[in-house]
């Protein structure tokens, strides 16, 4: 087993232990009201896994979680810690919406493309001014993320129940746009091909964000735009001596972070509501900081984790409807420990398993 | 026989798999000075660490004047006598020279009672031992080689008759270095004991009694100073024969690479680094800039090769004139003809946590013979990595291996491979072999007189005035950002230019 293997290992070994950890801590609370664990597992998996309209939800959220997870890692691979997926969301889905409010005649397959563009630029946008303040004027992205979240929820605010909002509606949305700009749902995909199943929110972004795991992937270890974002992101003296321009990185990094981010907006807007709702994105940009760090800022990992949380979303619905001791905020409580355990705790238990790693590395050799 | 200051017997120490220090014992003498060399990660550091308690050894046992001690820290080390004076200094930059001596053991309530019962005892120790400083002074007011004397102090005062000193002539001049060995040869006739590590083996004939070598975690050899010299002492540091001498052939000066004019830097702080530098390097010839660290050399090369933007003054490479007005970073020099290998390769020549065919390719990356389409040709940068390997003898030789797994030589092999193999027309060389092993800096020299003899410029930067004197053909001084002379090699000797670095112009010495 060489250096890399056994690396790969050791991160499994440790990803896997923590989440068991955090499910086994889980289990002692729901234990302690009095519910029986055991159940409550069989209960998630099933809602998560277990009937079609479930897993038809479980793959919908993890779509929007591999995005804003994407964008966080992105971020991450070149030094940043980008807090914005949330607000850059926000405002990528805002142009996503407006555009298809606008082209609701076109066809879809000449608005689609469209629809990624005004998100990379828009959801772009807003993720590269923090990262020109930080290249220009060392702003922390932190700070400015953040701001630009609360300043990306007052436009909103604003548009919503001011602009957008049809005369005479009550509630603080856009008018539905119209159905040729609707991104084909699952059911209806599987019904070209003869096969009947459940109508859920999950649509073909599904497929879309797959391909966009892998052009990250290939981005971020195959091409010199890559290679010149992981050296910004390792060692920034290194990159000014290899005269990459950090700052110009930094703004890139940034952008795509936030273009990411706004594909969201396609998965939400284009391919489920059909109109601009407020908070549509809640929660998707801060849970992607969780699925990225768990995911280790490995595509394949974030594919993993977006699962993981598209379980835990879906499945902890499903609790909180079956068993009555547990309620919403049970859910959030294993959320929790699952960002504990795997996110912020990660390296508790990892001197001793890289013990036992190396242990067995010896023996085999 | 004098009686025993150290016994360290049978100690082991490992990390993980790496076995720092095997099976070592050590005996030093009180009373004498005993030095330890041996090349950069030959486990001299890790063995004084064990003695200052930083480190437990894995086994074996320490006896201090001839009673087994257990130190388990830096506490226990200092109530046995020990001190040590570490290679950065651990002073508090804008306390005085009582306060930084005092700190730590201040005793009762009032701060102002224990520096005064500290100001006479420390007086007395400055007598005793002429290690006269000036003891309201500010540290940072001070120059580093009085810094040093405050840290000897400090152990001193804290009731040390053991010093250890770490590689404690890296940043003096040669004449700071002589002052500092005065006093040593003073603490030895108060019958105090000195343990020096270093890696300069001129330092160890000069002024130690008994010397150990140090290879691979063991101690090789032990002998009295007056019946070895440096030949039989670095080939036990190595292990086989080396060359200390350079041989080079007379330079073929040709055509001008590089012209720098009034030249002048000021850093963030606004603090004037180099000031009116200028000087020229032509084809065929090395060049090199002697100095103590941090006296503009830094700064200087930072410049010439791109890092920093020019401020003011002019440079020349090749036909291409670089003025303030033109942005220009480190790319732009590349594209000029200049390979750089820069003074700290870990932090800024290699990224350490990539493999080394990531590395190979720093600053080349978009080169077209590395890339494809979209994709960078892994193929072709893995190949050119496995050659560059095979030339330069980097070893382990797999372009797989992550930058931090390699040794220091082996890292800076890396580095001056990727520089050296693209065939620059100057080549800017800063601290070619800091923390390299014997072994590679008599390669790494060989290469460097390779390329001059091949007709390239290289302009050569160096604390390490050793290197300066063999390797160059010019040497110029440099003392608080000025040029203070030019001297060619062949007429060079160690005092005059010890005089430039001390900012002395020879008309004055």
């Amino acid at each position: 087993m060489n250096e890399r293997q056994s690396n790969n290992l050791v991160v499994t070994i440790v990803t896997v232990t923590n989440l068991l950890v955090a499910f086994f801590i889980s289990g002692i609370v729901i234990w302690s009201l009095g519910e029986d664990p055991w159940f409550a597992l069989k209960t998630m998996l099933y809602g998560a896994f277990g009937y079609e309209e479930g897993l038809g939800y479980t793959l919908y959220y993890t779509t929007n979680f591999i995005f804003t997870g994407l964008a966080f890692a992105i971020g991450f691979h070149c030094g940043l810690f980008n807090i914005g997926a949330e607000g850059q969301a926000y405002i990528g889905g805002l142009a996503v919406g407006l555009l298809c409010l606008w082209l609701e005649n076109w066809p879809l397959w000449m608005v689609f493309p469209l629809a990624v563009l005004v998100s990379i630029i828009f959801g772009g946008i807003w993720g590269a001014i923090p990262g020109y303040l930080k290249a220009r004027h060392g702003s922390h992205e932190v700070v400015t993320t953040i701001m630009f979240n609360f300043i990306a929820s007052v436009i909103m605010v604003y548009l919503l129940s001011h602009v957008l909002r049809p005369p005479k509606e009550m509630s603080p949305e856009s008018r539905d746009f119209g159905e040729r700009v609707w991104i084909p749902q699952m059911h209806e995909i599987f019904d070209w091909f003869g096969i009947e199943i459940t109508q859920t929110p999950l649509n073909g972004t599904f497929f879309f964000a797959l391909l966009c795991l892998l052009l990250v992937w290939r981005y971020v270890w195959y091409t010199s735009w890559g290679y010149e974002l992981r050296t910004v992101g390792t060692n920034e003296s290194a990159a000014i001596y290899a005269g990459i321009s950090v700052s110009r990185n930094i703004i890139l990094a940034m952008a795509i972070c936030g273009g990411l981010s706004g594909f969201v907006g396609i998965n939400e807007i284009m391919g489920s509501s059909h109109r601009i709702m407020l908070n549509f994105q809640a929660g998707i940009g801060f849970t992607g900081i969780a699925v990225s760090l768990i995911g280790r800022n490995h595509p394949l990992g974030i594919l993993l984790a977006s699962l993981l949380f598209g379980i835990l979303y879906q499945g902890g619905a499903e609790l909180s409807f079956e068993v009555q001791a547990i309620d919403r905020h049970m859910v959030v409580l294993i959320q929790g420990l699952v960002i504990l355990f795997a996110g912020a705790l990660e390296n508790l238990f990892r001197p001793q398993i890289e013990q036992i790693v190396k242990h067995f590395a010896h023996r085999t050799l | 026989m004098q009686n025993l200051a150290i016994e360290m017997t049978g100690i082991n120490k490992n990390f993980g798999n790496v076995c720092a220090n095997k099976d070592v014992s050590l005996k030093v003498e009180s009373g004498t000075i005993h030095g330890i060399v041996g090349e950069n990660g030959a486990g001299k550091s890790t063995l004084m660490s064990i003695l200052y308690g930083f480190y437990q050894a894995d086994s074996g046992s320490i006896a201090v004047k001839e009673k087994p001690t257990v130190i388990r820290s830096a506490h226990n080390a200092i109530d046995a006598g020990i001190g040590m004076v570490h290679q950065h200094f651990m002073l508090v930059d804008t306390f005085t020279v009582l306060e930084n001596v005092v700190l730590g053991t201040e005793k009762g309530f009032s701060l102002k009672g224990s520096l005064q019962a500290s100001e006479r005892e420390l007086n007395r120790l400055e007598k005793e031992y002429h290690l006269e400083v000036d003891i309201n002074a500010v540290i940072n007011k001070l120059p580093v080689g009085l810094q040093q004397r405050v840290e000897i102090l400090k152990a001193l005062y804290r009731g040390a008759d053991i010093l250890i000193l770490d590689e404690p002539t890296g940043v003096l001049t040669p004449q700071e270095a002589d002052h500092l060995f005065r006093i040593l040869d003073e603490l030895r006739e108060q019958e105090k004991t000195v343990i020096l590590i270093t890696h300069k083996l001129r330092e160890i004939m000069a002024i130690t009694d008994n010397v150990s070598v140090m290879r691979q975690g063991e101690i090789v050899a032990h002998r009295k100073t007056s019946e070895t010299d440096r030949e039989e002492l670095a080939e036990l540091m190595v292990g086989r024969k080396v060359l200390l001498r350079v041989d080079k052939a007379p330079a073929k000066v040709g055509k001008t690479e590089l012209k720098v004019e009034h030249l002048n830097v000021t850093d963030d702080a606004g603090v004037h680094r180099v000031k009116d530098v200028n000087f020229e390097v032509h084809s065929g010839e090395i060049v090199g800039i002697a100095g103590v660290s941090g006296n503009g050399q830094s700064e200087l090369m930072d410049v010439i090769t791109g890092i920093k933007p020019l401020q003011e003054g002019q440079i020349q490479i090749k036909n291409e004139t670089i003025t303030p007005a033109l942005s220009t970073d480190a790319a732009t020099m590349r594209r000029f003809g200049m390979g750089h290998v820069p003074e700290d390769r870990q932090r800024r020549g290699l990224v350490t946590s990539f493999s080394a065919n990531e590395n190979i390719i720093l600053g080349y990356h978009k080169d077209p013979a590395y890339n494809r389409f979209l994709e960078m040709d892994r193929d072709a940068i893995v190949q050119s990595c496995t050659e560059q390997m095979e030339h330069f003898d980097v070893r382990p030789s797999n372009p797989f291996l992550r930058t931090t797994l390699f040794s220091g030589g082996n890292q800076q092999k890396l580095v001056v491979a990727r520089e050296m193999e693209r065939d620059p027309n100057l080549l800017v060389v800063g601290q070619p072999t800091r923390g390299v092993d014997i072994g590679a800096i008599e390669f790494i020299h060989r290469q460097i007189i390779a390329m001059r003899d091949a007709g390239k410029a290289v302009l050569l930067i160096s604390v390490e005035l050793d290197e300066i004197l063999s390797l160059s053909d010019r040497i110029l001084v440099m003392f608080d950002g000025q040029i203070m002379g030019e001297v060619m090699a062949k007429d060079a000797n160690e005092r005059d230019i010890g005089l430039l670095m001390a900012g002395v112009q020879k008309e004055m010495a």
